[in-house]
């Protein structure tokens, strides 16, 4: 007997049951005051039972044959029509990580055995998700929701959180819209992943059956038709596996991209940037917006070999001479331009210093920052380190901070790991000043990471941690043994001075994410030697905490 | 007889497993400062107990011991809550592995000491239960009880005239959350808390499933009315669904059911008065299902917790009823060991239906039945998540389990069958565990 069914997606043909079940409604929803109950006359033994019903009382009567209807509902309940099955997920070809680690994710991801432990949970899940994508794992399949969940909310996490979730998190995000940002976001270490979405690999499957199942566009559709966070990853992507197919895809739309798309596109050339782009950058200096214009000039400075910077390097010139004139000896004599002419702002020389400085300091600047580095040696013949010792002068005025500050920009745009050690000077210690005065860190970052990693640590040792958060920031984690010893060494300085350990809370966090293994020791020794109750004890003892849940973390993914 | 906390050496405790443990968050959270090794001195671990000595503020620490079979503490810090930071820490510091504590030492005097105490509490108390089964007085219980008989009874008559009353006016006129309020006070000062709680359900019950709900609700109360008329069972049934509860020390000193328990789920519930857990069990045997019901104050774990897809060999004692499943946790023997690696065997989602049918014809109140559904795929569509095994279909229960627990069961499927845990009814499908080609088992809800 179907009486009714339990799955909704079809509607089951009526039955007695159910007409007779209507009309107890119908009389229950008005009430038997106002609408009498159906008369006797059913057939079978539920119709028997039902008209041996003492119907003396109305409403008595209607409990009674609604809760015969009721259970005889219940127990006759069939499982209903099956809907269609939409494809299951592509195969995910990686290992799936060890239980323990598994474990570990969820305690990350905040389940609830996260009360369990102080360490900075929040500075180890990007870590967690890193080390797993780096070592080719992917994540337990009940854990991804969750995830998807987090990088939802914590965006510096979706690069990885992408490419871990590999082709169940697009299948997923196919059917939740709150995870759209899975097909938005290019997968952190490209290589691993192909540049367009499985699907073009699969075998074709059954037919999709909507609405799970969007087909995955190719690349080209997704391009005139996908939104534009799509298309900026998609080109992304593309210029990382094949740049001249990326820019050959950038340039067949070019026209008719609105100005605002076309700074980020541009930005998008960033990655796999070489000489084949030069003509499209030339192009772009002539673009109608000075944004473009703008992103156009900073790519091109970052070309050496390019007509633009032979331009830039005969400006510089102009403006920059060596001379061996009268005591002390050379100087380098400095001749800012008189004015911006129209090549000049086609270049992407602004006429106006957004931050208001003069006029002629503004262009000298934007000149020597935009001119290849190399030029200067092969003019003078001097190194990076002669030249530096150098006063720059017009006539009385001294101009060697602005050269030092241009050149210094320079060698960030141009990446010269020469220039940049030259202007960053040997590594400080005690007492002695080093030789750049402004902020290191950009600079820093040019340089091999073992040489920042030491030049930090000289740095930490001989200033402390006051001004140590961007140099620590520039260094690669985890930190070398040197540097995190340093560190730690100065951590028990601030603490033995009276500081409070909330003066250092930034280093305390990079701290606590970057700190080498081998340093653990060490800061268990000062969380045990603190004096109880502290905020230093509390600040070593979570420390030290966090170290331990790291250690165990990358272990649990080794193996 | 084998003193019951005497057992193999088994596989140390998940965080979850100890967490689950923690009187409050709180405690939890001072657990996991406990958990490492500085605070602690000759810790150790051997013949199913674990210790160790806590350094805490005083001069002298705290000693703190685990029995790991029931489990149960002693701490000689000054807390009341129960387990102490102490305990949960030092369960935490053992989870991490024999580096942090080492096997099979010796337990220390003051542990020995402790244990034999337990043991020797165990066997009198369970002297006293087969002495003090005799009540002191038989008749002056039996008096209690034909008082209470009497007034559930006119309670539940007064029950059946308020939802006539309500189906001569009709249901289209609902009376306000007050009112039904008020005839839950009514029920509970008739002593049967069974019919206060569905019937403050009615005041949340959606207008569709009314009439099914009076309609139950009526029959609840009338059969009731004339109890001494059922079937022994079924009689069992209805007293156990008006409210009558039975002493679990009563239904242990009567028959059990010994059995390899395979625990298929679990799933906590709170509300502002306490906070239950359910734990599903199916004899490996007898194929018989039950569940476990184990209660904590707000915001506290209930303290029995049995890791889903474990499975234990001990005596349950059933409450009676038409369709028992309801049991009382006796004696156990060992610890809970791995289950075999392969999901649970189970049934298509007709054959569910089916046998959530036969269930009702048993006890006709029986919202849902424990099921294990074999080879079905959760598939959201236009009227929300259903299960299918290709042939035909059930719909999750609304609101049986949160979205996100879907979306986990929807992932560890991804699109294809997997063989699932849950509760079988006319309202659909409530998942607990679900069991996928890698066969460790995934609680659904956590």
């Amino acid at each position: 007997m179907t009486a009714s069914a339990v799955g909704t997606a079809a509607e089951p043909a009526r039955t007695a049951v159910d007409d007779d079940w209507a009309e107890l409604e119908t009389a229950a929803l008005l009430g038997t005051d106002r609408r009498p109950l159906p008369p006797p006359g059913g057939t079978g033994p539920a119709g028997e039972l039902a008209d041996a019903v003492d119907r003396t009382d109305q409403a008595t009567a209607l409990l009674e044959l609604a809760a015969l209807a009721a259970v005889r509902r219940r127990a006759g309940a069939t499982a209903g029509a099956p809907p269609a099955i939409p494809a299951p997920a592509a195969p995910d070809p990686r290992p799936e990580v060890s239980e323990a680690a598994a474990r570990r994710l969820a305690v990350l991801l905040g389940g609830r055995s996260a009360a369990a432990t102080t360490a900075n949970l929040a500075e180890l899940l990007p870590q967690w998700l890193s080390a797993a994508r780096e070592r080719g794992y992917r994540p337990p399949a009940h854990l991804l929701p969750s995830l998807l969940d987090t990088a939802r909310t914590r965006s510096e996490l979706r690069a990885d959180t992408v490419a871990l979730a590999g082709p169940l998190g697009r299948w997923l995000a196919g059917q939740n819209p709150d995870w759209r940002f899975v097909t938005r976001t290019a997968p952190a270490g490209t290589p691993a992943i192909p540049a367009i979405p499985a699907a073009s690999t699969e075998p074709a499957g059954p037919p999709a059956t909507a609405p799970l199942d969007r087909p995955t566009p190719d690349g080209e559709q997704l391009w005139h038709e996908g939104l534009f966070a799509e298309r900026v990853t998609h080109l992304t992507r593309l210029r990382r596996s094949n740049p001249a197919a990326g820019l050959a895809l950038l340039a067949s739309t070019w026209s008719t991209e609105r100005a605002e798309d076309r700074v980020l596109f541009l930005d998008a050339l960033q990655d796999g940037l070489s000489a084949s782009d030069e003509s499209f950058l030339e192009a772009a200096l002539s673009d109608r917006s000075k944004n473009v214009r703008t992103t156009a000039a900073e790519l091109l400075s970052t070309l050496p070999g390019s007509a633009f910077a032979a331009r830039m390097a005969e400006r510089a010139r102009a403006a920059v001479r060596l001379t061996y004139g009268s005591a002390p000896g050379a100087h380098l004599a400095v001749t800012p331009p008189a004015a911006c002419d129209a090549a000049m702002q086609r270049d992407g020389i602004p006429v106006k210093s957004p931050t208001g400085r003069g006029e002629r300091a503004w262009w000298f600047g934007e000149i020597v920052a935009g001119a290849p580095l190399a030029l200067w040696a092969q003019d003078t013949g001097l190194t990076p380190d002669q030249l530096l010792t150098l006063r720059a002068a017009d006539g009385e005025a001294d101009w060697t901070d602005d050269l030092h500050e241009a050149w210094a920009r320079a060698a960030v745009r141009q990446q010269d790991a020469g220039w940049a050690r030259a202007l960053l000077g040997p590594a400080p210690r005690p007492g002695r000043p080093g030789r750049t005065s402004g902020a290191p860190a950009r600079l820093l970052a040019v340089l091999p990471p073992a040489e920042r990693a030491a030049w930090t640590a000289a740095f930490v040792r001989a200033h402390g941690l006051g001004d140590a958060f961007q140099l620590l920031g520039a260094c690669a984690t985890p930190w070398t043994p040197p540097l995190s010893t340093a560190v730690v060494a100065a951590l028990e300085r601030a603490a033995a001075s009276g500081a409070y350990p909330w003066s250092h809370s930034g280093v305390l966090g990079m701290t606590e994410r970057a700190l080498a293994p081998e340093t653990a020791p060490a800061v268990e020794a000062l969380a045990a030697d603190a004096a109880p109750d502290t905020a230093w004890a509390d600040t070593f003892g979570r420390l030290a905490e966090t170290l331990r849940f790291r250690a165990a973390m990358l272990a649990e993914l080794t193996g | 007889m084998a003193p019951p906390n005497v057992v193999a050496m088994e596989e140390r405790w998940s965080t979850e497993d100890i967490l689950s443990l923690a009187p409050d968050p709180a405690s939890g959270k001072a657990a996991g400062k406990l958990s490492g090794p500085s605070p602690w001195s000759e810790q150790g671990s051997g013949q199913g107990v674990l210790w160790g000595l806590c350094k805490g503020s005083g001069s002298t620490p705290y000693r703190t011991a685990v029995e790991l079979g029931t489990p149960a503490y002693r701490c000689s810090c000054p807390s009341r809550k129960f387990p102490c930071k102490h305990a949960l820490g030092l369960l935490l510091l053992w989870s991490a592995g024999p580096e942090a504590v080492a096997d099979d030492a010796e337990p220390p005097g003051w542990v020995a000491e402790w244990i034999d105490a337990r043991r020797e509490a165990a066997e009198q108390k369970t002297a006293r239960r087969e002495a003090g089964a005799a009540e002191a007085d038989p008749a002056a219980a039996r008096r209690r009880a034909e008082r209470r008989s009497a007034r559930v009874a006119a309670g539940a008559g007064e029950l059946r005239l308020r939802l006539a009353d309500g189906v001569r006016r009709g249901l289209a006129d609902r009376p306000s959350a007050d009112g039904w309020e008020e005839v839950a006070a009514r029920m509970v000062d008739a002593q049967a808390p069974g019919l206060a709680t569905r019937v403050r359900a009615l005041a949340e019950t959606p207008q569709e499933a009314l009439l099914e709900e009076y309609a139950m609700l009526h029959l609840l109360a009338g059969a009731y009315g004339r109890i001494d008329t059922l079937p022994a069972p079924l009689a069992a049934t209805v007293r156990t669904r008006v409210g009558f509860t039975a002493d679990s020390a009563e239904l242990l000193a009567g028959p059990t059911v010994r059995d390899r328990w395979h625990v298929l789920g679990s799933r906590d519930t709170a509300d502002d008065r306490l906070t239950t857990r359910r734990l599903w069990l199916r004899g490996a045997k007898t194929g018989r299902s039950a569940v476990l019901l184990a209660f904590g104050r707000p915001g506290q774990a209930p303290d029995l917790a049995l890791p889903t897809g474990r499975a234990l060999e001990a005596e349950l004692a059933f409450h009676p009823g038409a369709r028992p499943l309801r049991a009382v946790l006796g004696t156990r023997y060992g610890t809970p060991e791995p289950a075999p690696a392969e999901a649970p065997a189970g049934l298509s989602p007709e054959e569910a239906m089916a046998e959530y049918g036969e269930a009702v014809a048993d006890d006709p109140w029986l919202d849902a039945w424990p099921t294990v559904l074999t080879g079905v795929v959760p598939v959201l569509g236009p009227e929300g998540w259903q299960l299918t095994d290709g042939r035909s279909a059930l719909r999750v229960r609304r609101g049986s389990v949160p979205e996100a627990a879907l979306w986990r069961l929807a992932a560890a499927s991804a699109g294809h069958p997997v063989t699932l845990f849950g509760e079988c009814g006319h309202a659909g499908f409530a998942p607990v565990t679900a069991w996928t080609e890698s066969a460790r088992p995934i609680g659904v809800t956590q």
